[in-house]
């Protein structure tokens, strides 16, 4: 099973982030879970979410996992001990940050050693969604890492999921998404 | 006319969105409501579809849980189809009134999201408005993903508005854990769902001016125990009219529902009887067991009420013991799952050891390694013949054991 853990704040969008990885996998015949773990609902409230995909039906109701990817969305949390929680030494980081990866990892200890891939998606999101929304280029960072299905399979699916949204805002998320897929490293 | 709604064969829904469309695809005349968390997403989204055309009936928008549910009721004895949701708080101001919606026989359809009740405050899943339900005379079934949610939505209708029947419904997910759980399920399109419900004919509709009816009658000694009586035998021979409609919906869809759900049962020497979304989890835990040599399997009413009495003995007839999970806090007694099993069992000559575990109360997490270290102490009372368990136990507490014996 491979089970990803997103941090977020509270309207980043992490759930949406999460749901929407969840449909696209699940478009490929997978079985899936999308959920979050949150307290008081408030709006910047740091938050998680996870996604598991499997093979087979996923019967596992608990909220605890391994994660194989941690996504942080929000550039603050990377300071945050709590992403490196449950995560082993293969477990994979993509995170948000303007910072190069030698400037971050001097500053956050608890991602030395570690698998580490940074993205700067607020700035993506902002530039190109014009707001401060990282999911989904956080997403195309993830689909360069992980290589869980081909990208332009994944463009196809997130672009139908997105379809709901005026075509301004599916432009300007996907060109988000396409930039962060060049942009992770 | 309402409009059609495009759905795919497979949709990602969580339980909330699930029990929505469902509610929706019934085309109920009136839903009357109040949102509260974590069933809010079922009346938002109900309202936007009725706001955007997928919906004939009208929505309600009331004071508080108490006018919901009376509003539900006033709607029902009119003769209209109705359906409202709730959680918790919510649930708990409803009682009064809950009560009066089944004495009346009205087959009202709520969808509960399970949550928590206070104080502490807690907006988690766990089954304590359930269990506060229990004695208030409706129907409870179990839906422990967002697949069985929409299923078992669906089916409330159709078993709540038999003739025989005539008796309001709840339908119960947990809170989080399966109502904001987003995974795979496959609906049906609208038109072969409400051909699977059907029209609805009401009896006695107090619209029919021609044929005037009284609902909410006074009945002192000479009649309050003849209505109770009879509307306590219509609750358990609803088992029947359940089991009818769960094999319609089989033909229908394949998928196959039982009063009594069951997990790798047949050679088991030992059981853990759960409800909601741990039954799920707890199938992990029982593969993990088997692997390690203990034959183990699980066992759910999947209608809590009526109480399957005697098919949950028959299916547990050659265990040797027994843990019964209980998602709600007693409060000095032991778990309804606990007493219902252990009186079918006794009500059957059975002998199996029982104990009893708490668990997951206000969302506590529960892994399918707790459940394991569950069965590994049910399995040292079948090895040792007698109880060598506590007789009431936590899963995950933190602290101190609290348990009792």
């Amino acid at each position: 099973m491979l089970q990803i853990r997103w941090h977020s704040r509270a309207g980043q969008g992490a759930v949406t982030g999460a749901k929407a990885l969840a449909d696209v996998m699940a478009r490929t015949g997978k079985f899936v879970q999308a959920y979050s773990v949150y307290g008081a609902e408030k709006r910047g409230a740091p938050m998680s979410a996870y996604d598991k995909i499997d093979d087979k039906p996923i019967l596992d109701h608990s909220k605890w996992m391994i994660p194989n990817y941690v996504l942080v969305i929000d550039p603050s949390l990377v300071f945050q001990e709590e992403i490196v929680d449950n995560t082993t030494e293969d477990t994979v980081f993509i995170v948000t940050s303007h910072m190069d990866k030698d400037d971050l990892l001097s500053m956050a200890k608890h991602l030395e050693g570690r698998k580490v891939f940074v993205v700067d998606a607020i700035k993506i999101s902002q530039e190109e969604i014009g707001r401060a929304i990282p999911n989904t280029p956080m997403l195309g960072a993830f689909i360069k890492v992980s290589e869980v299905i081909p990208f332009e399979d994944f463009l196809v699916s997130i672009e139908d999921i997105l379809s709901k949204f005026p075509q301004k805002i599916i432009d300007g998320n996907l060109r988000a998404i396409k930039r962060a897929y060049e942009e992770v490293k | 006319m309402a409009t059609k709604y495009e759905l795919k064969s497979k949709e990602i829904w969580d339980g909330n969105t699930a029990a929505s469309h469902a509610l929706r695809q019934a085309q109920v005349d009136v839903v009357a409501a109040y949102p509260i968390t974590p069933s809010t997403p079922i009346v938002q989204n109900y309202a936007s579809f009725l706001a955007d055309g997928y919906v004939d009936g009208e929505f309600v928008m009331v004071e508080s849980e108490h006018s919901a549910m009376s509003a539900c009721v006033g709607a029902a004895s009119a003769g209209g189809r109705v359906a409202t949701a709730t959680s918790s708080q919510g649930y708990a101001l409803m009682v009064e009134v809950l009560y009066q919606a089944s004495g009346m026989r009205l087959p009202i359809v709520m969808t509960v999201v399970n949550r928590a009740l206070a104080s502490p405050l807690n907006i988690h899943g766990d089954h304590g408005d359930l269990y506060l339900g229990r004695d208030a005379g409706w129907i409870h079934l179990m839906a422990n993903n967002p697949q069985e949610a929409y299923d078992m939505t669906l089916c409330a209708f159709k078993v709540a508005e038999n003739k025989s029947v005539r008796l309001p419904v709840t339908t119960n997910q947990d809170g989080f854990l399966v109502s904001h759980t987003a995974q795979v399920v496959e609906p049906l399109d609208d038109d072969t769902a409400y051909k699977f419900i059907g029209d609805y004919t009401p009896m006695n509709p107090m619209l029919d001016t021609s044929n005037p009816a009284t609902y909410g009658a006074q009945t002192e000694e000479e009649w309050h125990f003849e209505f109770k009586a009879s509307q306590h035998k219509a609750l358990i021979d609803s088992a029947k009219v359940i089991e009818e409609v769960f094999n319609e919906f089989e033909k229908l869809t394949g998928r196959k529902y039982n009063l009594v759900e069951s997990y790798k049962l047949e050679d088991a020497e030992i059981a853990l009887a759960v409800m909601g979304s741990a039954y799920e989890t707890a199938m992990v835990a029982v593969d993990k067991a088997r692997v390690e040599g203990i034959k183990v399997g699980l066992v759910m009413p999947r209608s809590f009420r009526p109480f399957p009495y005697n098919e949950i003995a028959s299916k547990l007839k050659n265990v040797k013991a027994i843990a019964a999970l209980d998602r709600s806090c007693p409060m000095g007694a032991m778990g309804a799952l606990y007493n219902e099993i252990s009186g079918a069992l006794s009500a059957n000559g059975q002998a199996a050891i029982m104990t009893n575990y708490i668990y997951g109360l206000g969302g506590r997490d529960t892994t399918a390694e707790h459940i394991l270290e569950v069965i590994k102490e049910t399995n040292e009372n079948a090895k040792a013949g007698k109880r060598v368990t506590d007789l009431q136990g936590f899963i995950n507490l933190r602290g101190p054991k609290l348990s009792f014996n």
